[in-house]
């Protein structure tokens, strides 16, 4: 979510007993040497010579993406500049088993485009054009190096904006997007980005170039595009996507509200969204995650607040002026003490800065942090932020919490001091805890950053063996040979040669002599 | 019954399910008489006749209250009936987290009253009155409101399902934002019963708002109508939907929806109007036909659907309207103007080589338009002697899907694109 989060340089924990450098989940160096060598000769041949890198200090600054814990040097890099090339290098990782890893921006947070050891990293960052905007249709047709907030950009002029608005929009890509199904600040009202794509030009784990979805809704057949979106790069990589632009809004109002703790706050939410106000965002921020926006950004947010709300309307101006005065009603009902109203946009980017610099922020009052993307249902809100408190005091582990409120999407920032002996395990150990918080309350391990590498293990709290089987079928059907972004997302391979339910021999009532087959 | 004895399978399903009857014609399918009819109360006992029924080689479709039933292509062969009509609870409203949980079988209307005491709504109409989730959901059926909220698609957020093998999975599940794992509730929207059966469904709610208003005004031409949602959709009143209405005398109207609070509702209709120009006119109820498939109670039309880029409206439906002139066929449209999305009927009295017709060139001017026709409804004759789907780009990795979850073609065989 966080692009300042990710790119910024704390040294971070190696989490759990075995890093992932040492699992099947990343592979080994020196694994299948000809394979790769066989698909860095397709490469050369299709690509100009700076889109092949397999020097190896150039490898390494591909070894990993905003999750910068997890680190591993693909044995290849290639960066495309075209679909052609891109599915010509696809098809021969395909030949030869080779495993592949996309990436984008690589800011992604959950490790999912961490690159394969024995593998070839497919880089987006060459295909950046941005080939239509199309106003009359309300759509962007882009490739998927494009930057998030450069469509937005391209946009305005015509009166409409791209709407999934992740933190790290100034960087991240819509590929990367796309493959994450990210969210951000606007997703309460908007959606994520699955409701944003509406077609994208794919290509397979075998190299085929396929178009899902389109201009038009609605396509016959099955909705292969809602699958591939949020799938992390397991099942080919987008060369296109054709979005949704919204229509800039009427009116806009930015509110930052004070209140003396997270329960007063989130019962404003919860009064707020209960009467059918829908809010365009609503984000919370409790007293350390403000002290470390105060000590890096200076956002001046109320003195004295155990909680702030940033609350936006949007909307055409008739309703946002009533919602206003709704919001401001529910807020004074439940102990605000400060409103204040972005009278222009510098005000509410002011607002903003200090709710989108919060995690990198954190890096000022703590050497390390892990960031949690746990989910809640919104009503739980006061009885797990409590939890998440009495686990902070019992264990000694400090825990910030920045998060979108309106969609009960928690960012606990679990503070640490990785110098510190056991400390890494006891942040690791809260982390834990709280994603098992929010599994017990019917909730998420992830709202927006994805299971990558790094929540793959978790899958099984919040899902049997047959519900990630069942997900591994479409696994199987995209890519038999398992060698799209592998030992991503899902804790162990399923083999794909398996037909599940397939009878084998004869059928029971025929054998039993009960029944004739024709 | 294509490889054992009734007798045999009726005692299969009977140990799996208390309910199973002998089918009668009523239970068949788009005009394939079924065998048996099995009417589980639960997942498990869904899970249950499923095994029964792979053991035995059965081929099964499912089915809600059978209001849709004859969309699509006829199944291949229809041995079960798997009626949901038996799980039709609704689990679960938690109005706080704006979420509902149901049974798949559950009426769309029962849903609806559960939630409306809430001030809350399931922002999916009824195209077709009577029908289950479970039903909305196998036939991905939408209706004018999509244009704020979007479809199934955008509303669904965690399923049960039963695989032809009978194994229990799900997805998703019960909050709004979860990136865990793949969708699979996107993948079974709209798949026709036969990837998997949907036993349970958890979808986000939205307020009901306080105020609707309609705005009309009356068109000649193609390219008038779309020059109306046109002057709509980049304005900023927000629309919740803007449907276009071809009725068969040739006499056009568009219809703006706007919703939310009283004096918002009230100030944007007004923006509306002068924006729709001369003729139009507020109502505070919706016209007759709102959220109709034009085919609705005319027997023996033909309906096809018709989705485009919003920039092909006005030769889409300049398209059908000249296509169904020269062969002679009463046409009706009923559409999202602003979704792309319109539904067409074809008079009951065209021949096959008129429908036929229609459809071949009506079907040009949508792929050229980004979108796609599908002869979704229509008497057997007519749907046998087309290409219903029409062409489906990936489909054979759509195959791919079908062979994971049902590799022996037993859900719904024949019903869905490429005769999968």
């Amino acid at each position: 979510m966080s692009g300042t989060h990710g790119t910024q340089t704390t040294a971070g924990p190696v989490l759990g007993n075995t890093p992932p450098e040492a699992t099947s989940a990343t592979g080994e160096a020196g694994d299948n040497a000809a394979g790769i060598e066989a698909v860095g000769r397709v490469a050369r041949e299709v690509l100009p010579e700076t889109g092949v890198i397999a020097d190896p200090t150039q490898l390494r600054t591909y070894e990993c993406d905003g999750l910068a814990h997890y680190r591993v040097t693909p044995a290849l890099v290639v960066l495309p500049e075209t679909t052609e090339q891109l599915a010509a290098v696809v098809k021969a990782c395909a030949e030869h088993g080779v495993p592949f890893v996309a990436r984008g921006s690589g800011t992604g947070l959950s490790g999912g485009a961490l690159p394969r050891a024995d593998g070839v990293l497919l880089v987006t960052s060459r295909m950046r054009t941005i080939r239509e905007i199309r106003r009359a249709d309300q759509r962007a047709i882009v490739e998927p190096g494009v930057i998030n907030l450069d469509v937005t950009r391209a946009a305005t002029g015509e009166g409409y904006y791209y709407a999934p608005d992740p933190s790290s929009q100034q960087i991240c890509s819509i590929g990367g997007n796309l493959a994450e199904n990210s969210g951000g600040a606007h997703c309460l009202k908007y959606g994520f980005t699955s409701n944003h794509v509406l077609g994208t030009e794919l290509i397979t784990p075998q190299g085929d170039v396929v178009q899902l979805g389109g201009l038009a809704p609605d396509s016959p057949g099955y909705d292969l595009l809602g699958t591939v979106v949020g799938s992390e790069g397991t099942l080919g990589i987008a060369t296109t996507a054709t979005v949704r632009l919204v229509r800039l809004p009427e009116e806009v109002r930015t509110l930052l509200v004070g209140f003396y703790s997270t329960d007063d706050a989130g019962a404003a939410t919860s009064a707020i969204i209960g009467s059918g106000v829908l809010p365009a965002a609503i984000e919370m921020m409790d007293a350390l995650a403000i002290e470390a926006a105060e000590a890096a950004v200076h956002c001046n947010y109320p003195d004295g607040a155990g909680a702030v709300l940033v609350i936006e309307l949007d909307g055409a101006a008739a309703e946002v002026e009533h919602e206003y005065a709704l919001v401001e009603r529910f807020c004074q009902e439940n102990g605000a003490f400060e409103l204040r109203l972005a009278i222009d946009a510098t005000e509410r980017a002011l607002i903003w800065r200090g709710r989108k610099s919060a995690f990198a922020a954190v890096g000022r009052i703590s050497p390390d942090y892990i960031v949690q993307d746990g989910v809640i249902p919104r009503t739980a809100l006061p009885e797990v932020l409590r939890a998440i408190a009495e686990l902070s005091s019992s264990s000694g582990v400090r825990v910030a919490n920045v998060f979108h409120a309106g969609d009960g999407n928690l960012h606990p920032l679990v503070l640490f001091d990785g110098e510190k002996e056991g400390a890494t395990e006891a942040a690791e150990e809260v982390s834990g805890a709280i994603l098992d918080l929010c599994i017990t309350h019917g909730g998420a391990i992830t709202g927006e950053h994805g299971v990558g590498v790094d929540k793959a293990a978790y899958m099984p709290k919040m899902f049997t063996d047959d519900d990630l089987d069942t997900m591994q079928l479409v696994r199987c059907a995209f890519d038999p040979g398992n060698i799209s972004n592998p030992g991503k997302v899902f804790p162990t391979p399923r083999l794909c040669g398996e037909v599940p339910g397939k009878r084998k021999k004869a059928h029971p009532l025929v054998e039993a002599g009960l029944a004739d087959a024709f | 019954m294509t490889t054992v004895s009734l007798d045999a399978a009726r005692t299969a399903l009977s140990d799996a399910c208390g309910e199973v009857t002998d089918a009668t014609p009523a239970d068949a399918v788009d005009g394939v008489p079924a065998a048996l009819v099995a009417r589980p109360g639960s997942t498990e006992e869904t899970a249950a006749v499923l095994r029964a029924a792979a053991a035995q080689g059965l081929t099964v479709v499912p089915r809600g209250r059978g209001t849709k039933l004859t969309w699509g292509r006829p199944p291949e062969s229809a041995d079960v009936v798997l009626d949901l009509s038996r799980m039709n609870r609704v689990l679960d409203h938690a109005a706080g987290d704006l979420i509902v949980d149901t049974e798949a079988g559950a009426l769309l209307s029962d849903v609806q009253q559960t939630v409306g005491s809430a001030g809350q709504r399931l922002a999916l109409d009824e195209p077709v009155a009577g029908g289950t989730v479970g039903g909305m959901l196998a036939t991905n059926a939408s209706g004018p409101g999509r244009v704020a909220v979007g479809t199934a698609r955008d509303l669904l957020i965690g399923v049960t399902v039963v695989r032809a093998d009978g194994v229990i999975a799900k997805a998703g599940g019960r909050v709004v934002k979860n990136v865990a794992g793949y969708d699979l509730g996107k993948l079974v929207i709209g798949s026709f019963g036969t990837l998997v059966v949907v036993t349970r469904a958890v979808f986000r709610l939205h307020p009901v708002p306080a105020a609707r208003r309609f705005v009309s005004v009356p068109f000649g031409t193609a390219e008038d109508a779309s020059r109306l949602v046109q002057s709509v959709v980049h304005a900023q009143v927000v629309p919740a939907a803007v449907e276009v209405e071809w009725r068969v005398d040739g006499a056009g109207t568009v219809v703006v929806l706007l919703e939310g609070t009283a004096a918002g509702v009230e100030a944007r209709a007004g923006t509306t109007r002068r924006l729709l120009g001369a003729g139009a006119e507020a109502a505070e109820t919706a016209p007759p036909g709102w959220g109709v498939l034009p085919w609705t109670d005319e027997p023996g039309a033909t309906g096809l659907k018709l989705t485009c880029a919003l920039s092909g409206v006005a030769p889409v439906l300049a398209a059908v309207q000249r296509a169904a002139a020269d062969a002679g066929v009463a046409l009706t449209v009923r559409g999202s103007g602003a979704a792309g999305v319109l539904y067409a009927a074809l008079g009951g009295d065209a021949s096959t080589e008129a429908v036929a017709d229609v459809v071949a060139r009506t079907r040009a001017v949508c792929t050229e338009h980004g979108g796609a026709l599908v002869v979704l409804d229509g008497p057997p004759a007519v749907k046998a002697a087309l290409d219903t789907w029409g062409p489906v780009p990936a489909i054979d990795l759509m195959r791919r899907v079908k062979e994971q979850f049902d590799p022996e073609r037993r859900l719904a065989p024949g019903r869905f694109v490429g005769g999968i």
